[in-house]
């Protein structure tokens, strides 16, 4: 076989692989579409999930998981912004930094179902909280912060170091030329990035089954008092949200339209995360008109 | 005060004297290192207040270093390290005991690039000076104005002091971060081949500038531009590899140097 | 005179004014959130070290059974057994296969996108490819057991329910995280490289083939081995095609389980603290180490990668 023939056959061979990446991608999107979108409709999103009945939506698992995911960005947010500024700016090169970065590294590529596990040990059997929200959210936090630390600190340290050199000459100190120079210059690079991980968060199920639990109690959604029982705020109540709903439905449902339920839901997840995929997406391509339109 | 210690002991006209009369900085048997390499080697030279020292020299030979020591922003490079001293208002700013804050508030800096704050013009000024405690609104539009006009930039942004400074030419942004810088009301300011990055006329702007700045303040500019060193500054000190080579008046350094180093990179035989 | 230059001094020496402007404050916020991360990793570590051995030293199981014996039998009360190897195995057998399908497929994606058609190619498989990783892994698991599953079983026969099904919906999960990296590892590589092979008449593919992918290989691995890092740890979409049976598969069309699998399915099924509950800590614990050995390959890797 000349040098010639070989050439075109992996070339041939390489745009093989890319459509077969490309209809993969396309097979997985139609296919949630086309059975998910006729099961979705206004009853489907407003009407509580049913155990044996055919019929049920998935209200409360929808409010579930945003609120899982609001409280899990008010635990990581400010915890992973604060450690990404200290490995971009405070980070000495030394045992301390390598303790730290190792540790984010461990967090990182810790199994989600061993995260429950622990969430299981400490949120949910030590504290004596039993299944709740409190607990799904701070082992979601776990699962979340390596992404948000890596983010911050990515950002920071693309903002141009010309920057940084400006305040500290003016004699402004670090701390404000971190917080009124170099994180303002940062922020829609850390808010895309914290954008797509509230994405990951939102389809995560594996450290919930064990942790924000598999049940979610009556609601009344006229109750906004957060400590009181049937309130839909109260976050010491177990929450089943809707990735783990469709888990749920798929492997123990009794329900006899399990199929609708799980194509509807898996639509509606696949939607939402598809929306904060193109969010992040627009305000990326916002930041780079902002950043050329600079002369 | 000092002008009226001078009026009252009648000190004559700096000019007519061979050498710096009234120093701002001394600095003694400079060493700089950034790990084991050594980037300057013992300079000792005496800067004179109200006039332009400029440091030349052929790339890589530690002018930059040096000014940069001068306002500790070397402290930013990892391993940097500096020996010696340099002398300020009778303390040795290379002490530890020195808050580089508080230094670099009396010794200013503007960059071989334009770097203005992603903020406002009005912003970029204001910044700095609300960080060192000026919060009144009338007393921040004040030194805003006041330090755009000396930077020769008022006429220019006077009707778009709240757009965004990227918006400016690169002239223009050099000059606003001249004006961000004497705001602050420094006492020293240090250039670092501020022109390099510009057009000519940009350029000669910024030169008209600094000359008229001089009055106030005492200038250090590092360039490449050995016309620049010849029309602008009042001393100059020629830097090679490291070493202070010679140190005079900007006029006996051009048209008559002692060494013969100086007058090779003089007259263009290398650099 | 005088007073001026004392004034001056004061003014620059340090000063414990620093409280107030919130310098000491800000440093202090930051460096207690990245104390944080040591704090959340340690307890993780020591929780499930402490609660994973509790198998071993409360309940009496030994070790060697449980990492080689092939009875799995935690519930029964006379004669309990505790050989969880065939899930071992099965976490193994599914990573490498998975592996084994998506790292030509993402290596061949990254080559596409950076030379086959660097100028449109990632234009088009990146956002598929962020995409990808973007749907949830119950998703990926609900399409597997609704599609995948199905035509397993009606083109080879058998469950549908096997370690094939587990190991294409794995693959398809890993894909994007394979082919992301490798696509970095290509970019990164200077273009004096393919110039260099150009130059001397190579084609295309010869430059590919001789020139570029050795250069790339130690980022490729690391690509590949967090690919398998990912699939190890998958729990929720590989238990719901898999089949999930005690066994050691024999075929890739037996059902099996894995770690991760027998973890979901018993965990909510027995009673904390009971022996046939800490048997599946003892399992966590062995996730949580097989992850510290992943990052230490990966370490691994990358110290090679400087090397060179």
């Amino acid at each position: 076989m000349s040098a010639r023939t070989a050439d075109r056959i992996a070339t041939v061979v390489f745009i093989a692989i890319a459509l077969v990446i490309i209809s993969v991608l396309a097979g997985l999107l139609s296919f949630v579409f086309i059975n998910g979108m006729k099961h979705i409709s206004v009853h489907f999103l407003t009407t509580p999930s049913s155990n044996l009945l055919a019929g049920g939506g998935i209200r409360d698992q929808l409010f579930n998981s945003f609120y899982i995911l609001l409280i899990t960005m008010i635990f990581t947010v400010p915890i992973g912004v604060g450690g990404g500024i200290y490995m971009a700016e405070y980070a000495k090169p030394g045992k301390v930094t390598n303790m730290i970065r190792s540790c984010i590294e461990v967090l990182a590529s810790l199994p989600s179902i061993v995260i429950g596990m622990f969430g299981l040990l400490i949120f949910v059997t030590l504290t004596g909280w039993g299944y709740t929200i409190i607990g799904g959210s701070l082992a979601l936090t776990v699962f979340n912060l390596p992404v948000i630390v890596r983010v911050t600190e990515d950002a920071i340290r693309s903002v141009p170091a010309n920057q940084k050199e400006a305040g500290l000459a003016l004699g402004v100190t670090h701390w404000h030329t971190i917080k009124t120079i170099l994180l303002p210059s940062a922020f829609p690079a850390i808010l895309t990035g914290a954008i797509l991980a509230a994405g990951r968060v939102f389809g995560e199920a594996a450290a919930l089954l064990f942790t924000a639990g598999q049940s979610t109690g009556r609601l009344d959604y006229t109750d906004w008092n957060p400590f009181s029982q049937n309130s839909p705020l109260n976050i010491f109540r177990p929450a089943e949200t809707l990735a783990v709903h469709i888990w749920a439905v798929n492997t123990q449902g009794l329900i006899p339209d399990v199929k609708e339920v799980a194509n509807g839901s898996a639509a509606v997840l696949v939607i939402s995360v598809l929306i904060f995929n193109i969010l992040a997406r627009l305000i990326g391509r916002m930041i780079h008109r902002k950043v050329t339109a600079i002369k | 005060m000092i002008t009226a210690l001078k009026k009252m002991v009648d000190i004559p006209d700096k000019s007519s004297l061979q050498l710096p009369v009234e120093t701002i900085l001394s600095v003694n048997n400079l060493e700089i290192f950034y790990g084991k390499k050594r980037a300057v080697n013992g300079v000792s030279m005496k800067i004179e207040k109200n006039a332009v020292t400029a440091l030349i020299g052929p790339s890589g030979c530690g002018k930059s270093t040096f000014l940069r020591s001068i306002n500790r922003m070397n402290d930013l490079i990892p391993g940097a390290r500096a020996e010696g001293e340099i002398m300020y208002e009778g303390v040795n700013i290379l002490s530890n005991t020195i808050d580089p804050v508080a230094l670099r508030k009396e010794i200013g800096m503007v960059f071989q690039k334009p770097n203005p704050f992603p903020k406002s013009i009005y912003e970029n000024i204001a910044l700095a000076l609300k960080f060192s405690g000026k919060r009144k609104k009338s007393l921040l539009d004040e030194i805003v104005e006041d330090s755009l006009k000396k930077a020769a930039l008022w006429d220019e942004v006077k009707d778009r002091l709240h757009q965004s400074a990227m918006s400016l030419s690169g002239g223009q942004q050099q000059r606003l971060c001249i004006a961000r810088a004497i705001a602050m009301k420094p006492a020293v300011l240090l250039l670092d081949e501020p022109t390099s990055a510009l057009d000519p006329i940009s350029n000669a702007k910024i030169e008209e500038l600094i000359v008229e700045l001089k009055k106030d303040y005492s200038i250090i500019i590092v360039t490449h531009n050995m016309q620049q060193a010849a029309r602008i500054s009042d001393q100059t000190a020629f830097f090679y590899c490291g070493d202070l080579i010679e140190y005079d008046l900007t006029k006996k350094i051009f048209n008559n140097p002692t060494e013969k180093k100086t007058k090779d990179y003089i007259s263009g035989r290398f650099g | 005179m005088l007073d001026q230059t004392a004034l001056a001094k004061e003014q620059l020496l340090k000063s414990k004014k620093v409280w107030t402007n919130g310098e000491v404050r800000g440093k202090i916020v930051v460096y207690a959130c990245a104390y944080f991360m040591i704090f959340a990793a340690i307890s993780i570590v020591i929780f499930l070290g402490f609660k994973g051995l509790q198998s071993f030293t409360k309940n009496g199981v030994s070790i060697l059974e449980f990492l080689t014996g092939s009875t799995w039998k935690p519930a029964d009360h006379s004669n309990p057994q505790y050989g969880a190897f065939p899930f071992i195995a099965g976490s193994l057998a599914v990573t490498l296969l998975s592996a084994f399908i998506a790292a030509p497929l993402g290596i061949g994606g990254a080559i596409f996108m950076t030379e086959i058609a660097p100028s449109w190619g990632k234009k088009l498989l990146q956002p598929v490819i962020e995409l990808l990783v973007g749907i949830p892994s119950v998703v990926y698991g609900f399409i597997g057991l609704t599609v995948l599953v199905p035509f397993v079983r009606w083109t080879f026969g058998g469950l549908g329910f096997s370690l094939l099904s587990g190991m294409i919906v794995l693959s398809i999960m890993i894909l994007p995280t394979i082919t992301s990296i490798a696509t970095d590892a290509f970019e990164s590589l200077p273009n004096s490289l393919r110039e260099g092979a150009y130059a001397v008449g190579a084609t295309r593919w010869q430059t590919i083939r001789s020139v570029l992918i050795p250069a790339a290989l130690p980022n490729l691995l690391t690509a590949v081995v967090l690919g398998m890092a990912r699939a190890f740890g998958e729990a929720l979409a590989v238990q719901m095609v898999i089949g999930n049976v005690k066994d050691l598969p024999h075929s890739l069309l037996d059902p099996s389980a894995t770690l991760t699998t027998i973890i979901t399915l018993s965990m909510g099924e027995t009673t904390f603290g009971s022996s046939e509950n800490n048997i599946l800590w003892a399992m966590g614990l062995l996730l949580l180490l097989i992850s510290f050995i992943f990052i230490l390959l990966i370490r691994y890797l990358s110290s090679r990668r400087k090397i060179s």
